[in-house]
């Protein structure tokens, strides 16, 4: 039996198309957009003018403040405009636009392929350069690495988690990643074991991977304190807490972080670029996004420079078909959809999925029936249902003691639903009201 | 590029389970019964079930067009549940007046005076099922008795119910090894050999339709095991006291609706509690309250009641029986 956590989950259709292609290297678009803010806390601060030559890896915008990531020139080329522009939220933010010229790299970056793998940097070293090299979480979320590389003083971590899981359906870039770059991910967790100072670390992927757990299993001898585990193909098996939960059987308290139980997780896409970082000196300019849909011609994962219009991504996977109804930017249940394809790939965009018109339509809503499937399904053990009714009824007092901000809108609720409700929508909106209404409680 | 694209929240996919197939699956696990009660009963069955499931098709869309004036909602299957599981619950010779009067009770009433489906309180199929109980009481308690397949309707021999012989008995001092001479075996009763209303006398029709169900996750196993677990072992204790006085466990699980109860009228979703621990609460209490009819209340029966009881209870057990919320106390593995 394989692990996996024990309360809730949903199994949606795999649909992972794209699971044996090759990562594949996207050609350089024209200009590439670079927007300040790609990751969770401040936005960086530019240290280019309209007009400067900047090399590919050069430093373009600076950390602000302690949560903040860098961000580097993904190309090589003359900044032709610094302003707002519209991302993949829709919103506008500020970006920096480089017309491409060749692709001219900063000398300091090793371009070299031959694995590195004996680590010479101490632990502050590897932090500072995460730091340097504007890492962030690549599974997502886009929490700056160096953060979750330090252990504050008085906390204890005894074991890394590595989220290989990929539960999302459709996306495959760590899957890929985990097959074609095994020993590099390798390096890049017994460097964030160095870095956290534990000695063991655990790689949670799913079973529907079993080449990548046979890949990173057979390779993991030669690295020590590395273990992979088997686990049961379930939804939300990725988020931070039942990943924990399902390698460990610890359990984060509610409103906790992964530290409160010594574990801290990362991504292997995370785990690559800390190995790219620490070793290669190269920055976070580029990542594996899987760009697929049902209906696409050419559905593969693409190694693409951060700034790259999606829009290019689509058209590298044979463009879009004629029947697409909605552009996801991330995964089906917890991806944005996209009102426009020309916004850039930032460093959280690990897919791009195209929908046909029919499935990019929500089914018609009808009454709850009280069949419990929602409750069933909450990986959080909450009742969406609940939760639902209460935000609906600006019931927001009684909603914060069901523990809405639990709630990591993972849409298992949503998606199980057999009256087709709207559950996650609404919880979104009484979630962010409760935080809301407890932060105005603090400063009070 | 000319697409114009939906925009909408995460999740962009939902399951392929809607409301409509969830009550068409109920039709299907109820088939395997209705078949049985066609073999016992006849065409009488036949009549009874197709004019229940119109008489509440007809009452919803009606109520749904001329008085309320909005959307009809029939074709959500619904109303066809409960319609058979009206039909299920009244003999298979009753006078058709009756079970349209059933069934503009169990939809008018109990399920759209509340707002329609998902808001009724009460068991619509049960609440029209003891209306006419209590309205009619000679109809409703006039079994036929099984005879093989037949054509005729009304002209059938009735009898009593092995729970209403059982009963009846006790009550004029005959012991229990002697009254369960005049009653079909258990293996008789497993197969649904016996006096009673079309849809609840073959345990082992409706025990199949109840694994179908679990299997196609349209219930779990709480509210039945609880319902027949609880009932098995408060007549088993009664029966180990005092074996004279009180029929078997397996002689209550097999008689008087308990299985048709159990497996298909305490599982209606809107009237049942929505966590497992609420289930198998609300299910024990349906098994211990049906036993205290039977052994020391007026009726035979008893399910239907005990359902309805418990169907009141239902509010409160959401409320107050919560899930074991994730990260409520710090676990180490």
């Amino acid at each position: 039996m394989f692990k996996t956590f024990p309360k809730g989950g949903i199994h949606p259709p795999e649909n992972k198309i794209t699971a044996d292609k090759s990562i594949t290297v996207l050609p350089l678009p024209s200009t590439v957009t670079v927007p300040l803010n790609q990751h969770i806390g401040a936005p960086a601060t530019p240290v280019v003018e309209k007009g400067s030559a900047v090399k590919t890896g050069q430093l373009i915008a600076e950390a602000k403040g302690f949560v903040s990531a860098s961000i580097h020139s993904p190309v090589s080329g003359k900044v032709s405009k610094i302003e707002p522009v519209a991302d993949s939220t829709g919103y506008k933010q500020m970006a920096i636009i480089i017309d491409v010229e060749g692709d001219e790299w900063i000398e300091t970056t090793d371009r070299s392929a031959t694995l590195v793998k004996e680590i010479t940097m101490t632990r502050e070293q590897i932090v500072e350069r995460c730091r340097d090299c504007g890492l962030v979480g690549l599974g997502g979320a886009t929490f700056p690495t160096h953060i979750k590389m330090t252990v504050p003083s008085g906390r204890k971590c005894d074991m890394l988690i590595i989220n290989g899981v990929e539960c999302e359906p459709y996306l495959t870039s760590d899957h890929r990643l985990m097959i074609e770059k095994g020993p590099e991910v390798l390096t890049g967790v017994t460097i964030i074991m160095k870095a956290l100072g534990v000695t063991q670390a655990v790689i949670g992927i799913e079973a529907n991977k079993p080449d990548a757990i046979s890949t990173l299993d057979g390779l993991s001898k030669d690295f020590a304190g590395i273990s992979v585990v088997a686990l049961k193909v379930k939804y939300p098996q990725g988020g931070e807490k039942q990943l924990i939960k399902a390698c460990t059987g610890r359990e984060v308290p509610s409103g906790g972080l992964p530290l409160d139980v010594g574990v801290v997780v990362q991504n292997v896409g995370t785990a690559f670029a800390v190995y790219e970082a620490v070793q290669k000196n190269k920055p976070l300019i580029e990542r594996v996004v899987t760009v697929t849909g049902k209906s696409v011609s050419r559905p593969g994962n693409f190694l693409v420079r951060i700034g790259t219009p999606v829009a290019k991504l689509i058209e590298a996977a044979g463009g879009m078909p004629d029947d697409t109804g909605k552009v996801v930017n991330g995964g089906p249940m917890m991806g944005k959809a996209l009102a426009m394809t020309d916004v850039p790939v930032t460093k959280g965009t690990s897919g791009i999925i195209l929908f046909p018109e029919p499935e990019s339509r929500r089914d018609e809503i009808m009454p709850c029936i009280r069949c419990g499937k929602c409750s069933s399904a909450c990986a959080m053990g909450l009742e969406p249902w609940l939760l639902s009714v209460l935000s609906e009824k600006a019931m927001f007092e009684k909603a914060e003691t069901e523990k809405i901000t639990d709630c990591m809108e993972c849409g298992a609720c949503a998606y199980t639903c057999p009256a087709k409700r709207p559950l996650l929508d609404y919880i979104r909106l009484g979630k962010t009201t409760v935080i809301k209404m407890v932060r105005e409680r603090i400063t009070k | 590029m000319n697409n114009i694209l939906n925009v909408s929240p995460s999740p962009h996919q939902q399951s392929s389970e809607t409301t409509r197939k969830l009550m068409f699956g109920v039709v299907i696990a109820l088939l395997p019964a209705l078949a049985a009660s066609v073999y016992y009963f006849g065409t009488g069955a036949v009549i009874v079930t197709l004019t229940s499931v119109l008489a509440c098709v007809a009452t919803e869309f009606l109520i749904q067009k001329y008085l309320l004036k909005t959307k009809t909602s029939i074709s959500d299957g619904s109303a066809i549940v409960t319609g058979l599981l009206l039909a299920f619950n009244v003999p298979s010779n009753l006078p058709l007046f009756i079970i349209v009067i059933g069934a503009v009770i169990s939809i008018g009433v109990a399920k759209m005076t509340f707002g329609g489906l998902g808001n009724n309180p009460f068991n619509p199929a049960l609440v029209g099922r003891v209306f006419l109980l209590i309205s009619f009481p000679v109809q409703m308690t006039s079994w036929p008795v099984p005879s093989g397949f037949k054509t005729g309707y009304t002209d059938a021999v009735t009898g009593a119910t092995p729970l209403g012989i059982i009963s009846e008995g006790v009550k004029n001092g005959e012991s229990i090894s002697a009254l369960m001479d005049k009653v079909p075996s258990h293996m008789q009763l497993f197969y649904g050999y016996m006096g009673g209303s079309m849809g609840e006398i073959a345990a082992a029709a409706l025990i199949l339709g109840g694994i179908f169900m679990i299997w196609r996750k349209i219930i779990t196993w709480h509210i039945p095991v609880a319902v027949l677990a609880s009932a098995a072992l408060f007549t088993g204790i009664l029966w180990l006291a005092d074996p004279t006085k009180f029929a078997d466990p397996l002689f209550h699980l097999l008689t008087g609706g308990m299985m048709l109860g159990a497996i298909f009228m305490a599982t209606d979703y809107v009237t049942s509690p929505m966590t497992p621990k609420g289930m198998i609460i609300y299910g024990t209490g349906i098994g211990v309250i049906t036993v205290l009819i039977r052994t020391w209340g007026a009726y035979p029966e008893g399910v239907s009641f005990a359902i309805l009881i418990m169907n009141a209870f239902v509010p409160l057990l959401n409320m107050y029986i919560k899930p074991r919320r994730f990260g409520k106390e710090v676990r180490h593995g």
